[in-house]
């Protein structure tokens, strides 16, 4: 059966060990996490969790299924239409030579991305995008030398009624 | 009022309730059994933590209430884990409550601390770490609510010592708001009317129950459903007693040891009507050969359990009871027409499976383990609450011993955990003090928890233990024996105790039998003794289970040997 990415969001309790029985529940049942990214809400006492992951039709509706009946799970959606945003963010470290600063910089008018922090032999951009829209840049940065990454994993919300 | 952790917890337990606990003291839990001494609650001291689970989830599947247990810190918060892993695959609501290593001493190391919330996550269906007094009595409140509510489960509470001590105002809270968690009991209308519509049309139809409808209490439904449609049944092994099986319309149950009929049926009907069950690779064998040529109906009060493993065409999220009371009545409202006509050739395909491949043996000079299990069903006539060990003991225990009533089979079923026999019988006979107890154990598996003994003999249980005694671990001996060639690695119980001499040391009353004549006096004697008595029945060594479908192997594809 073909493999779908999903893209969920939930909101849980802001609680110890939430997060653990979220990814607990993705080891446990032997599905795949491909990100994870959870901070608190505007409300303390709630998280989101939003959570990309890859698997078969039938094992997509589980993982909501299972992860709906967690007790400190108060709502799930499954965001991955277009009726939602979905935003990453990276912090890239890239060589910078001097014979490669200009193309560096031309990369990243293009993409939009701000360099947060220069150096002798280095820029750390920042970047935010869909996923694609990050994977591009990285392909066009690697010539240069990727020294380090961090990227943040898919965010997402889903859009209000117009 | 102010009330101490410890007061405050029995002030909960009263409110739920609450007049028994199996537990096992210990350091962290000291301040909790001082409390617990002064209040009327009876308190079953065990003789391993993991009996204490056992007991408690026998007494929950006997009595239908939520069983609890206390356990202290560390190796007695670990020891409950194998009992919880059992109340989890099967859903029995059970409150575990586990003493901590005082607050401050949390993440130090300290001398029996466990992470048992971590350990437990898993296979509890939600458990907590009280992390401040206030938040105490709410959560006990919230343990029994989400214990006993929706699908059951276990439930597992960790207490540090001092939130045991400390003070604070009291007031019970009343009643549990969670607003993560609403369980679904209402079926859909238009679904169920899609099933009225199915059985109409069908004709091959037939009902698989499961443990579903004994937690959901709708035997009486089920039994009211099948008569009045006339289909015949088979169940899981969990679900054994939901409807009698002494019925006509019984046809045994299904899966790696169900009878020909009800696997053949399976395969070949063309309406399978799936109540409270969870369709376990036991059941199903071959998923993608299981009841290929019907419509599924499943009927569950857990979503995750529909189409986990088996696609279905009409699904159903719902309490088993309300369901069934509700396709009760849609069928009273339709015309079903001449049903013994209808039903005539469907019937009488599955007598005839019924009359080619019974379930069969053959008593000849050596006791065989099912003539055993037949002569309990017949010296009890069935009304005996049964416990299991597992394994073979087990198996014949389901095939042999027709359950009428449910609450009457206790058994390991997901977990298949050896040991779980004995703790369960005392749990059940703690539940159902006037009901004849019986658990039909093997020598392998008595050995895992028969400490318990002590427990028995101590609480003037006056459980029964039938020892089907063949010298193996019969199960996986009959596996070496099928799929290993005879390789017999490591399942000879060389060396037993006499199980006589081991029930008189604790006390308790032990008789044996070796040949067939001996069965029933041994199984008269032993039953009429108001004392906890082993029956120790030295049975045939290599009797196997059959039918027996390989693992993997469609259901239709059974060793009938």
């Amino acid at each position: 059966m073909e493999m779908e990415k999903h893209i969920f969001t939930m909101l849980v309790d802001n609680q110890p060990g939430v997060l653990s029985r979220v990814a607990g529940l993705f080891s446990g049942k032997g599905f795949n996490i491909e990100s994870l990214v959870t901070a608190e809400t505007d409300t303390p006492l709630i998280s989101r969790i939003t959570i990309v992951t890859k698997a078969n039709k039938p094992v997509i509706e589980q993982i909501e299924k299972q992860l709906n009946k967690l007790v400190n799970v108060i709502k799930i959606r499954d965001v991955t239409g277009p009726e939602a945003v979905k935003r990453e963010m990276a912090l890239i470290c890239v060589k910078a030579r001097p014979e490669h600063r200009g193309e560096i910089l031309r990369i990243v008018d293009i993409f939009r991305c701000k360099i947060i922090d220069i150096g002798l032999e280095h820029y750390i951009m920042e970047v935010t995008g869909d996923s694609d829209k990050i994977n591009a840049l990285l392909k066009l940065l690697r010539p240069m030398g990727i020294k380090k990454i961090a990227r943040t994993g898919t965010m997402a919300l889903i859009r209000e009624p117009n | 009022m102010k009330l101490t952790g410890s007061q405050i917890m029995m002030e909960v337990l009263k409110s739920e309730g609450v007049d028994t606990i199996f537990g096992f003291p210990g350091g962290a839990v000291l301040d909790i059994y001082d409390a617990l001494d002064k209040t009327d609650i009876r308190h079953i001291l065990v003789r391993h933590e993991q009996g204490a689970v056992h007991a408690a989830d026998g007494y929950a599947r006997a009595s239908g209430k939520v069983g609890v247990c206390l356990v202290t810190s560390g190796p007695g918060a670990t020891n409950t884990v194998t009992g919880i892993a059992s109340s989890y695959m099967d859903s029995i609501p059970v409150v575990v409550i586990t003493g901590q290593v005082p607050s401050h001493l949390i993440g130090n190391d300290a001398f029996q601390e466990v992470d048992i919330v971590g350990i437990t996550r898993p296979c509890t269906k939600h458990n907590y770490l009280v992390s401040r007094i206030e938040d105490l009595a709410v959560i006990l409140k919230e343990a029994f609510h989400l214990a006993r509510t929706g699908r059951p489960g276990p439930v597992l509470v960790d207490i540090p010592k001092d939130l045991t001590s400390a003070s604070i105002e009291f007031e019970c809270p009343k009643d549990v708001r969670l607003k993560s968690y609403n369980p679904n009991y209402k079926p859909n209308m238009r679904q169920l009317k899609k099933v009225v519509q199915l059985i109409q049309e069908a004709k091959r139809p037939m009902i698989f129950s499961g443990g579903g409808v004994i937690l959901a209490n709708a035997s009486k439904e089920l039994t009211e459903f099948t008569h009045k449609t006339r289909m015949p049944l088979t169940s899981s092994l969990m679900g054994l007693g939901a409807f009698p099986g002494t019925d006509p319309l019984w046809l045994g149950m299904i899966g790696m040891h169900g009878t020909y009929r009800a696997n053949m049926s399976t395969s070949e009907c063309d309406l399978l009507i799936s109540i409270g069950v969870r369709f376990d690779d036991r059941v199903t064998g071959k998923t993608d050969a299981f009841a290929a040529q019907a419509n599924i109906v499943h009927i569950d009060i857990d979503p995750t359990s529909i189409r986990k493993n088996i696609p279905v065409s009409v699904p159903i999220v719902g309490d088993c009871k309300i369901s069934l009371e509700q396709l009760n009545r849609l069928i009273d409202e339709i015309d079903l027409g001449d049903l013994s006509k209808r039903r005539g050739e469907w019937l009488d395909l599955i007598e005839q499976w019924k009359n080619t491949n019974p379930l069969a043996y053959t008593q000849d000079e050596i006791i065989k383990p099912q003539y055993v299990v037949e002569k309990l069903y017949e010296l009890t006539g069935g009304e005996a609450i049964i416990t299991t060990e597992v394994g073979q003991n087990q198996m014949w225990a389901a095939q042999y011993y027709h359950f009428n009533k449910p609450n009457h089979f206790i058994t390991s079923g997901g977990l298949g955990c050896m040991g779980f026999g004995l703790p369960a019988a005392i749990g059940a006979q703690v539940a159902c003090p006037d009901k004849m107890v019986v658990d039909i154990a093997g020598d392998g598996s008595i050995q895992m928890n028969s400490q318990e003994m002590a427990t028995a003999v101590q609480f003037n249980l006056p459980v029964k233990i039938v020892i089907l005694n063949n010298g193996y671990l019969g199960m996986v001996r009959q596996w070496q024996e099928l799929f290993y060639e005879k390789r017999y690695a490591c399942t000879s119980m060389e060396h037993c105790p006499d199980f006589v001499k081991l029930a008189e040391a604790y006390g308790a009353i032990g008789l044996r039998a070796v040949t067939p004549e001996e069965v029933s006096p041994v199984l008269k004697e032993g039953l009429s003794i108001p004392k906890p008595v082993i029956m120790d029945f030295t049975v045939a060594k290599e009797e196997g289970v059959y039918p027996m479908v390989p693992a993997g192997a469609p259901i239709t594809e059974m060793l009938l040997v």
